[in-house]
Parts: structure tokens; sequence; C-alpha cells
């Protein structure tokens, strides 16, 4: 087992039609044992970092670690890792048992000792009826585990995969990613992990980084990273449905005040202002369960008028008027029930709310509260 | 209805169209010279005419054939199993070279970033623009200077360099539909690229490499004027030994339809073999991601 550790990792891909800085100065360090996600939209960078600690893309400039070993120079079957693909790269001329073995057959290892080992992880992934099959006849899910045998027999120091549930239907999905979690608290084997959806990144990891147009937002465990994003970025990108965000004017009165539309708010005394000068365009973040609706008589933050309800179950969605420049998303128990066109009030949980600096989307609060 | 009728009338010329000349050869070789001059010609073998193999034995072994019109000289001995040899050593060691070398360029093109590409696949492929009848005479001079004709590695370099070009397009249209992950996750996996290529690429790459031998083993094995130019003496091939027949006074259309059958029979058993291969190879592109 090893920590990953990235010092000012850049990759620059020089392209005909000009440069592409795939990633920009980043900065991270995976713990020994930590299953770490990386996060973010497609084209963002999170393949090209993963496969520059394979050793498949060279940085173009920086450290990457893993232990204590300078990993940039060796070839990437000397950085002891194993790689998971998005499609798996089962090698179709081979049996499953042949595919799992693959990787010790590189190694001067026991013809005994290889049977015993893809064995034991047959065994683990529930796939010894299958070792005698060909991989690329096997259904999705199957092939999966044969991807994941491999990558587990020669008990690397780090498992890099990416993307690998992106090809399973949804179900399968949510069971590989118990079963994923599992695995790697068992095996206890450091877990760098890239996907672009934030269901997995939030319930499979113990810390996500979150990552834009190459650069690292911010890092931090998924409560921390949902309750207290860094960037205007990060808020908006974690979160189903996505966070409310208008623009908003501060003002100084007796307290600070935040006024979004025709809605004024007084911060709560918890918030501390990073910036010292007062924004004068300022994004206003609050996510749609920290916005509460109820029945126009009541006393309220803001008044507006229903457009959409949508109930989901478990809970309502409502889209509310709000006489901004959009509606707010407002969700609510699904025994609240208010039809399209009904005034309704609304109050918000001053506590919850998120302010960030337009021009540069960094959030404009402390991020002192860390308990998530 | 009718359209099945339709079909099958259509299917049934198709195959006449592409399979008598076939027959027409297979009956002729069997036929004795009498029945293979026939103004109106047999057709069916055991009803019209009555089958022989003297024309194999005469090919063959070298005896002679007894007509009513007299004897027929017989060919030299053994000259068309000497020159089935020669064919099949230069087709099969010109295919292989070809077929081994224009892989490793087509995977290089494939996967390196090479200065110049598109204009040297271009000048690959441009090398099969000009008809080789054109440079004869270069050929001739060039390989007299050197030693070269009626040797066997003449024409080895002469089929290998042609077919060079072909397997490289080929090959390369195959490995681009190879995913790259394949020889990554070898190498992740403790391999070298040159383990991983041997490991992996190549047994993926069968399929490709036997249909595009194939093809290359059959213009060898078929070409006609640089090896009646280069290879009079030595290490001469069968194609101009079929013109040959033709050539001596009265065409011998028995004997030429059997040294014909012979020599087609190679390269038929050559494509049996590898045919579970061929249609993978001819439909690639069909690798699944
Ligand atoms: N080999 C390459 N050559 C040029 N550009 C590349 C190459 N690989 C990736 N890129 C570019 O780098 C950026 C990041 O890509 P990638 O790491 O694959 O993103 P992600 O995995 O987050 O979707 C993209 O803009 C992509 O186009
Ligand atoms: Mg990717």
């Amino acid at each position: 087992m090893a920590e990953v550790r990235f010092l000012n990792v850049v990759k620059r891909f020089s392209t005909k039609s000009g440069d592409v800085l795939a990633v920009d100065q980043v900065n991270l360090e995976v713990a020994d044992g930590e299953f770490l996600v990386l996060l973010g939209p497609s084209g963002c960078g999170k393949t090209t970092t993963l496969r520059m600690v394979a050793g498949l893309e060279t940085a173009t400039s920086g450290d990457i670690f893993i232990g204590s070993r300078r990993v940039n120079d060796l070839a990437p079957g000397e950085r002891d890792i194993a790689f998971v693909f998005q499609f798996y790269a089962l090698y179709p001329h081979l049996s499953v048992r042949d595919n799992i073995a693959f990787p010790l057959r590189a190694q001067r290892i026991s013809r005994e000792e290889v049977d015993k080992r893809v064995q034991d992880v047959a065994q683990r992934l529930k796939i010894e009826h299958i070792l005698k099959r060909r991989p690329n006849r096997l259904p999705s899910g199957e092939q999966q585990r044969v991807a994941l045998g491999r990558a587990m027999v020669r008990q690397p120091q780090v498992f890099l995969m990416d993307e690998p549930l992106t090809n399973l239907d949804a179900s399968l999905r949510a069971d590989m990613r118990v079963e994923l979690k599992h695995l790697q608290h068992e095996l206890g084997t450091t877990m760098l992990y890239v996907t672009h959806d934030q269901t997995e990144a939030m319930s499979m990891s113990h810390r996500i980084a979150v990552m834009n147009l190459g650069v690292l937002q911010q890092v931090g465990t998924p409560l921390e990273i949902y309750n207290h994003p860094q960037t205007l970025f990060v808020a908006l990108f974690i979160g189903s449905p996505p966070m409310n965000m208008m623009t908003c004017t501060l003002s100084e009165g007796r307290h600070l005040q935040a006024k979004v539309g025709n809605l004024r708010l007084t911060l709560s005394s918890t918030h501390r202002l990073l910036s010292q000068e007062r924004e004068q365009n300022v994004a206003f973040g609050v996510r749609s369960e920290d916005v509460h609706i109820q029945s126009a008589d009541r006393a309220s933050d803001v008044m507006g008028t229903v457009l959409v309800r949508e109930p989901l179950g478990d809970e309502t969605i409502y889209q509310v008027d709000v006489g901004g420049e959009s509606a707010l998303l407002v969700k609510a128990l699904p025994r609240e029930v208010f039809q399209p066109g009904e005034r309704v009030g609304l109050t918000i949980d001053p506590e919850r709310i998120h302010l960030f600096e337009a021009a540069t989307g960094k959030s404009l609060l402390a991020a002192a509260e860390k308990a998530g | 209805m009718l359209r099945r009728i339709l079909f099958w009338l259509a299917l049934a010329l198709v195959i006449f169209y592409f399979a008598f000349p076939l027959y027409w050869i297979v009956i002729s070789s069997f036929k004795t010279i009498a029945d293979v001059t026939r103004a109106t010609p047999a057709m069916l073998p055991f009803v019209d005419f009555q089958q022989t193999l003297a024309n194999y034995s005469s090919i063959l072994l070298g005896t002679n054939i007894e007509s009513e019109t007299g004897v027929q000289a017989a060919a030299s001995l053994g000259e068309f199993r000497e020159r089935l040899l020669n064919s099949v050593i230069i087709s099969g060691i010109s295919t292989a070279l070809a077929v081994g070398m224009g892989t490793l360029a087509a995977y290089a093109f494939s996967r390196f970033r090479i200065p110049g590409e598109g204009d040297l696949l271009f000048f690959i492929l441009s090398t099969r623009m000009l008809p080789p009848v054109v440079v004869l005479i270069p050929i001739f001079l060039f390989f007299s200077n050197l030693g070269l004709r009626d040797s066997y590695l003449g024409l080895i370099i002469l089929y290998t360099s042609a077919n060079v070009p072909f397997v490289v397009w080929m090959m390369k249209g195959f490995f681009d539909e190879i995913p790259l992950e394949y020889e990554e996750a070898a190498m992740v996996d403790g391999y070298s690229r040159i383990e991983a290529v041997w490991k992996i690429v190549i047994p993926e790459a069968i399929p490709a490499m036997a249909a595009t031998a194939v093809f290359s083993a059959i213009v060898a094995w078929n070409e006609f004027v640089l090896s009646n130019l280069l290879n009079r003496n030595y290490a001469s091939t069968v194609p101009p030994y079929l013109n040959s027949i033709v050539g001596v006074g009265q065409v011998e259309w028995g004997r030429l339809a059997a040294a014909a059958v012979l020599f087609v029979i190679p390269i038929i058993v050559f494509t049996f073999l590898v045919r579970n291969h061929l249609l993978r190879g001819v439909t690639f592109g069909a690798v699944r991601r």
C-alpha cells in the first residue's frame, strides 16, 4: 500500500490546432488506503491525471510520487499499480482465467501460485463459473468483474480506475458501487477513482477531488464538498437538482445583508466573509432543500407563485417564480401540496446560503464550519 | 413467392456466371484431345465423354499422350513440378515477408506519431499506381547488373515490394480499430511494448493478417510479366509455363486445363486453411469496444 502525491503537476498536449492545457498545476495527496474520487465533467482532465499516475502519459512538469518513489521516469509496469479502463480492455483471444492471470505471468510467479491467486480473486468476485469463457461474449456486469479481477490479482500498491461503472445499467451500477466500496475497504488498497457521476463520488469515496478545466477546485469529504463548496463550479456541479444561483448585492446595515431580487436576507452571525471589500456583484446560492415553502399567509422571506410541481414520491420539487431572473427550485415533503399558480411564501435558512465572488467564482464565506 | 423465384433465379445466374469457367476448365482437364477439340462441346463426364487422367500424368510425370492424330510430345519431364515448387517458394516467402514487414510498418503508422505520416502513407500507396510493365526495362537492366535474374531472390524482392503497400494499408486500418487500451493494459501489467504487441496485438490481428496474406499470395502466385521476363532459365514460376503450352503449335487444351487446375489448387487450399479468419479479417472494424 502507498500514498499517491501530485506536486504541481501540469500536462499540456500539443496538437495541430494548438496546445491543450489538460491538467493545470495539480497538487493532491491521496492517503495510504484512501478511496479518493476524482470528479468532474467530461473533458476536465480526470483521465489524463490518472494516466499520468499509470505512466501512460508523461507529465509536462511537476512530480508524481507513489509511496516515497518519484515515478515520473518509471515505465508503467514498474509502478506497481493496476488500471481498470472504461471499456475494460479485456483481451478477446484469452479466456477469463488467462485474462486474470495475465499480470501475474509478467512476473516470476510459480504456476501453482498463479492458479491459487486467480482462484481466490474469482471466488471473491463470484466469477468462478465463467473462468473458461471468452470475455467478449459475457454481459457487461461480468466483464466488469473480470476487469476488477485482473486489477486485484497482482495486489498492487494503488488501484487506478477510469469510470469503470459507466457501461453498466443503472441497477447493476448501484450494486457495483456498494461492492466496490466494500472490496476497497477489505483490501485496504489505495484507490484513485475517476468519474463524472456525483452519485458514485458521494457514495463511494472517503474524499472527493473536484476538477474543472484541468484545475483542481476543491478536495474534501463528500459532506464538506456538498455543504461548503469553495467555488461556484463545485456548488453548481454537486447536488441534484442543482443549487439555486442568483446574482445579489451585499450591503452593510447593522448586519450584513444580501439583496437578491425582491429578497432581502440578513446574513447570520456565523458567516464570516472572506473578502473585505463589499462585492457589488456576488453570486448567491441556496440548495433547494434549504428553501422552505409554506402557505402565503405565514411570515416568509419572500413571496412567489408556483410554476411547476414535480412529485418524485419521497419528495416534491417546486419551481417558484419570485420575480427574479430565474425561478427558485424548492424541495418539499410530499405531504405539503401546493398547486401551480398558487401564491406561496418561501423562507431561506440563512445558515445554509452560499456566496461567491462573481468574477473569480471563489466562495466569499470562510470554510470555518468544517464539521459539515 | 414471385420474389423468391426471382431471387433464386438471379442467384443461379450469378453462380453460373462465376462457376462455369471453372467447371469448363476442370472437365477439359479430363478430356482426350479428340473430346476437347470437338465442335459441339461435351459437357458431362461419364455421359458425353470418357474422362482420362492422361493430361495430368503428362503434366506431372512427363508421359506421352496417344491420340488418333499421332503421339503428342510430352512436357519435358518434371518441368511443371519444378515450376510449381518455385511458385510455392517464391509466393510463400514473398507473402510472409510482405505480411511481416507490412504489419510492423502498419503498427508503427497506427500507434506512433510519425512526421509526415500522411505523405509517407500516400507515397507507399503511390508505388502501386504504376503498372509494373512500365518499369520492365529498367528492372531488367537493373536485375541483370545485380545478378538477380533467374534467381529466387529477384522475384521475391519484387513481389514483396509489390505487396507491402497493400499490407500496410490493410493492416493500418485494422490496427486503428484495435483499442490502444489493450497494449496499455498489458504495459501497466508489467509487459514491455514489444511483449504487449506480441502477446496481445498480434493474436488479435491474425484474422486481418490472414486476409491480407491471401490477397498478397494471389498477387504473387498469378504474376506473369516479370516472371516471364526475368526468370527464364532458373527459378521459373508456373504462369509463363501455362503460356508456353499455348505457344507451341497446336494448342494443347487438355494439358493446359490440367496445368491450370493444378495451378489454382494450392491457392484454394491456402484460402481454405485460413478461411475461419478470413471473414473476420475482411470485415474488420468489427472489433468491439
Ligand atoms: N492525447 C491527447 N491529445 C490531445 N489532447 C488530449 C489528449 N488526451 C486528452 N486531451 C485533451 O485533454 C483534455 C482532458 O481530457 P481527459 O483527461 O480525457 O478528460 P476527462 O477524462 O476528464 O473527460 C480534453 O480537452 C482532451 O481533449
Ligand atoms: Mg475520461
